[in-house]
């Protein structure tokens, strides 16, 4: 959507030359490159606060700011940018008994499925890079590149930490897709399309319109997304491919510098664009929680942000409240509790669509 | 720009299925087969199919590709063998190759195409559910229950192995 917009803009501007194909690839750069800037004033925002929400949940006093001199700038605002730079001006070392192709592969992977996701987020009622026939089954099948990328990380190390993490990490992640996918299905049935904008026009006219509040099973679907969403970006209670305390750092044990702060990124990346698929899905996406309210294309921005953005609080205030599980633990929630409730949902709904909705 | 990007992403399909046979590192051939599978999705993209480019997306590089690599990893001492890609009887089977060339354009070029004259549908995701939904149920149903055969085999021959 605003690749039409930005092509017919230049087509307006320019019409001796209009349409001609060096205007297509910028008005197909100029979103991408937004995005980028995007997401780097992102991922600073949100390691501030995650540093800031872990030390006032578990009290630590250096980010809190207990005297002078403990912490970068004021209320510790530098920290990110400290630690930015000194991600980028490390040595990056490749281990000589590492696979140097697939090495090098595995990051820029890993970044190309977070942020090619990015593409059919829609931040608000016109903002939407691609506004998609297949918006949310695209974001779930580029979602699946980073399964190939975190094994690739982990084998191509050739260190034994680095291949149990990215081991793990694959199973975990092929593993919390299948409820994931199907609570989606759930969504989708009820709005009837996969486009993003026309889930989130289903849920139009205030709180109690929300796919959430739509039936009473909605809820429990709900909880199963995000709960196995979170599963997906391998964050505490299920950071088991990178646990410390077992695997030194799981498959990024060997990387260093330029190449770690890209997973660090992706990581963050993925998480925005979990909690926005979720806030699109089930929390109306741009609508406004009353009807009539604020409910414009401009404040449809500030509605989806600030969703999405109390989704993420939310994974970092159970990643700082939530000890890791067992790998057995893992399995059993999502093999014996989440699919069977899930696919059971999916009946549920199927039913009341038919007798009651 | 449509025609250059077609021919950027069928190369991109053909040199990196040719680079699946004759890599002598199997691990290597794992992951040139993840940029044919995108490349073929590229394809769909060309057809309008976008559905089944998401498909092929979502169940052949998130599944089957992943359970390739998997599966070469967990094998023990499989990913550092190395592959033999010549062959003995060079000159037999060159002339088989060309001879299958030849039948295979014949056939290209001989066949009448059916060509697409109409403007690309606007949603291309409901008519095929409602395709499988009325008049392709039967074949949709019965690969169903073979797919759930296959999967409760599979967990059957793995547990009597253990």
């Amino acid at each position: 959507m605003t690749v039409d917009f930005i092509f017919d803009g230049l087509n307006q501007l320019f019409p001796a030359v209009a349409g001609n194909d060096f205007f297509l690839i910028i008005a197909m750069l100029l979103p991408v490159a937004a995005l980028l800037g995007f997401i780097t004033i992102y991922g600073f925002g949100v390691i501030y606060s995650e540093i800031k929400v872990s030390s006032f949940i578990q009290d630590k006093t250096g980010p809190m700011g207990q005297g002078p001199g403990l912490h970068a700038g004021k209320w510790g605002l530098l920290q990110p940018v400290a630690d930015g730079i000194k991600l980028f001006i490390k040595e990056d070392i490749i281990p000589a008994s590492a696979d140097k192709p697939l090495f090098i592969l595995a990051p820029f992977l890993i970044f190309i499925g977070a942020l090619t996701a990015f593409i059919a987020v829609p931040f608000g009622e016109k903002i939407i890079i691609v506004d998609m026939n297949i918006g949310i089954f695209y974001i779930i099948g580029v979602g699946s590149l980073a399964v190939i990328a975190l094994i690739l990380a982990g084998w191509s190390s050739n260190n034994k930490w680095a291949l149990f993490g990215g081991m793990r990490s694959a199973a975990q992640i092929i593993s919390y897709e299948i409820p994931a996918g199907i609570s989606l299905v759930v969504v989708i049935m009820l709005a009837s399309s996969l486009n993003m904008q026309e889930i989130i026009a289903y849920q139009e006219g205030g709180l109690f319109n929300w796919i959430i509040f739509d039936n009473p099973f909605m809820p429990i679907v709900f909880v199963i997304f995000f709960i196995s969403a979170l599963a997906e970006t391998n964050r505490t209670p299920f950071d088991l491919p990178e646990s410390e305390s077992e695997l030194v750092a799981g498959f990024v044990t060997e990387y260093s510098g330029t190449r770690y702060a890209i997973f660090f990124l992706s990581e963050y990346a993925n998480m925005f664009v979990i909690s926005a698929v979720a806030a699109t899905a089930f929390l109306g996406g741009w609508q406004s929680p009353f009807e009539n309210f604020l409910n414009t294309p401009a404040w449809s921005v500030f509605w989806m942000i600030s969703k999405t953005f109390f989704l993420i609080f939310v994974m970092i205030w159970v990643r700082w409240t939530v000890p890791r599980l067992r790998v057995d633990q893992l399995m059993h929630l999502c093999w014996k509790v989440f699919i069977p409730i899930g696919l059971f949902n999916v009946f549920a709904v199927a039913i009341w669509i038919v007798v009651i909705g | 720009m449509a025609e250059i990007l077609f021919w950027f992403i069928a190369s991109l399909t053909v040199l990196s299925a040719a680079m699946v046979v004759l890599n002598n590192q199997l691990l290597y051939s794992a992951i040139a087969l993840l940029f044919t599978l995108f490349g073929v999705a590229g394809l769909y993209i060309y057809l309008w199919a976008d559905f089944i480019a998401g498909v092929q997306l979502l169940v052949y590089i998130g599944g089957i590709n992943v359970l390739i690599i998997f599966g070469i990893m967990l094998t023990n001492r499989i990913s550092s063998v190395r592959l033999s890609q010549t062959n003995i009887q060079q000159g037999f089977g060159g002339v088989i190759a060309l001879w299958l060339l030849i039948i295979i354009s014949l056939v290209i070029s001989k066949t009448p195409w059916y060509q697409v004259t109409s403007a690309e549908p606007s949603s291309t995701v409901r008519e095929v559910g409602t395709l499988l939904m009325t008049k392709y149920l039967l074949p949709f149903e019965a690969i169903s229950i073979l797919l759930l055969g296959a999967l409760i085999g599979a967990a059957l021959l793995s547990r009597e192995a253990s």
